[in-house]
């Protein structure tokens, strides 16, 4: 299925039609009765790996199931933060793949995921956050990821509208800048994958839940029950975010989650101000200026576990007061839009991608608070995973058998983050 | 924001609360014997349930007491909330 593919020329040439000419993006696909491989989640993870899955390993007959509508849960509600800056080495090896895969995504995709590599700024607001920064930074540079330390001064050169003031409640002493981070387009990312996957052949079929998985006497997977009918297949990738547990409950595995709100929030939309990501994991204040111009901010988790994609509003407040001390300009902003998203939060706040005790089954989940920024590198190595029946190397260290091994790979306590 | 009734001190908004995870999970009487798989059950696995949650919170800023409480994950409702050390009510989840 051959699709236009965008360029100067075609976007010059549909401009003369005022854009009325332009093809459907990726076909409304029904069911079919068998499938070599149905990806259950269509999230930016879980188109990807469907990509990847035709792209790369030569399957052709797959399918993405999606309960909704493409990219409506966690892909269409993350802050669109993109860093590679992680302690553990299985951690930098694993995001920093991501991160070279978005460099070359809107090219290797044929569509413009918007990928802004503006720099992300994490700032040390104690001696004990100093410390933990330039120990990421050092522990960064030895895995060849970028990490540099700023001082208050060189952080307010960078971000013009950061409070510097000494005699804040919480004052920045510096700060940790990751200049191949930023952010990208969330929805555009859930689109090219789609648009790319469609056109290698593979169904995307939206309104469809997935009931039940059906096992042969060995125990391995054949078929999923959906709200569109029985779908026989022998490999199933689950790519299903906060509701992780709902599907592999459904045959029979459990796995070490717990899922929860996480909250964000927009303003109204305003002239460039911002140039760059900054965050602070310290007092939970997470912002950037999307192109259209709104500031995005992220809030922190309800403290509850929850799927009801919402949370209360003194979580948001926690952040706004943050965001207004570092960034007092933004006082007299209105806010525009808030909402949550379910995410599926591991022990150690390090994602599960691999196999589970039910031959066929795999599951890439746990992604909790930061998964948008995996979407390529986790869609690559776990398509790699489904098509070999192992892991890539690079997600061999994220088992679900790490928990019973204790070879945690422990993110939680690195990054000092009030999950 | 949550409206939690402590069983204590009656109905008070949820930041005087602290939640304390999954209620009932007991640890092994004698770890030593556990296996690895039950120990890391014990440790990590949760119900994690779509539906009827029991689940403890601790009145932090109020009378400091734990208590449980069955809340339904779809729509954060609280349906029951008892003592500590309590049996949770019958016929609710």
């Amino acid at each position: 299925m051959p699709r236009q593919r965008f360029s100067a020329l075609s976007l010059l040439w549909n401009s003369l039609g005022k854009h009325r000419g332009w093809p459907e993006q990726w076909r409304r696909a029904e069911p079919q009765a068998e499938y070599d491989a149905v990806i259950v989640g269509g999230g930016g993870h879980g188109l990807g790996t469907a990509y990847y899955l035709a792209a790369e390993h030569g399957l052709t007959r797959i399918a993405v199931v999606e309960k909704g509508w493409i990219g409506g849960g966690n892909t269409g509600r993350n802050t669109t933060i993109i860093r590679s800056n992680y302690l553990f080495d299985e951690s930098a090896r694993l995001y920093d793949h991501s991160v070279k895969m978005w460099e070359h995504l809107s090219q290797v995709l044929n569509y413009n995921v918007m990928f802004s590599p503006r720099g992300v700024m994490m700032l040390a607001h104690t001696v004990h956050d100093v410390q933990v920064a330039q120990r990421h930074i050092h522990a960064n540079r030895c895995n060849g990821v970028d990490n540099e330390w700023l001082t208050p001064e060189e952080a307010k050169a960078y971000c013009p509208p950061l409070n510097i003031d000494p005699g804040l409640r919480y004052p920045v002493l510096g700060a940790a800048l990751q200049r191949r981070g930023g952010t990208a387009r969330h929805d555009a990312v859930a689109w090219g994958y789609a648009r790319a996957a469609d056109a290698l052949g593979v169904d995307i079929i939206e309104n469809c839940e997935v009931t039940g998985i059906r096992r042969d006497p060995s125990g391995a997977v054949e078929a999923l029950e959906t709200s569109r009918g029985v779908i026989r297949t022998r490999k199933v990738g689950v790519v299903a975010a906060g509701n992780t547990s709902v599907v592999l409950g459904m045959a029979g595995v459990r796995v070490p989650l717990e899922s929860f709100p996480l909250q964000a929030l927009v303003s109204e939309p305003i002239k460039p101000v911002f140039p760059c990501v900054v965050m602070s994991n310290g007092i939970h204040a997470y912002i950037s200026q999307s192109d259209k111009g709104e500031l995005v901010i992220g809030a922190g988790t309800d403290v509850y576990t929850s799927y009801t994609q919402r949370g209360a509003l003194h979580v948001n407040m926690h952040t706004l007061e943050a965001i207004c001390e570092l960034f007092p300009m933004f006082r007299r902003m209105r806010m525009l839009r808030n909402w949550g998203g379910i995410v599926d939060v591991t022990p150690d706040r390090s994602p599960i991608i691999g196999k589970t005790p039910v031959p066929g089954l795999y599951v890439n989940c746990g992604w909790g608070t930061g998964g948008f920024k995996a979407t390529p590198g986790s869609a690559h190595v776990f398509a790699w995973t489904l098509a070999h029946d192992e892991p890539h190397p690079i997600n061999a260290p994220f088992t679900l058998d790490r928990f019973r091994e204790g070879h945690l790979i422990d993110e939680a306590a690195a990054a000092a983050v009030a999950h | 924001m949550l409206l939690i009734r402590c069983p204590h001190c009656g109905e008070r908004p949820e930041p005087e609360f602290a939640y304390g995870g999954e209620a009932h999970i007991a640890r092994p009487a004698d770890p030593a014997a556990v296996s690895d798989d039950d120990w890391a059950a014990y440790l990590y696995l949760r119900t994690n349930i779509k539906g009827v949650h029991a689940e403890r919170w601790r009145h932090t800023r109020g009378c400091g007491r734990f208590f449980n409480a069955l809340r339904d994950t779809t729509t954060d409702r609280f349906i029951a909330t008892y003592k500590a050390g309590e049996k949770p009510p019958e016929g609710l989840r």
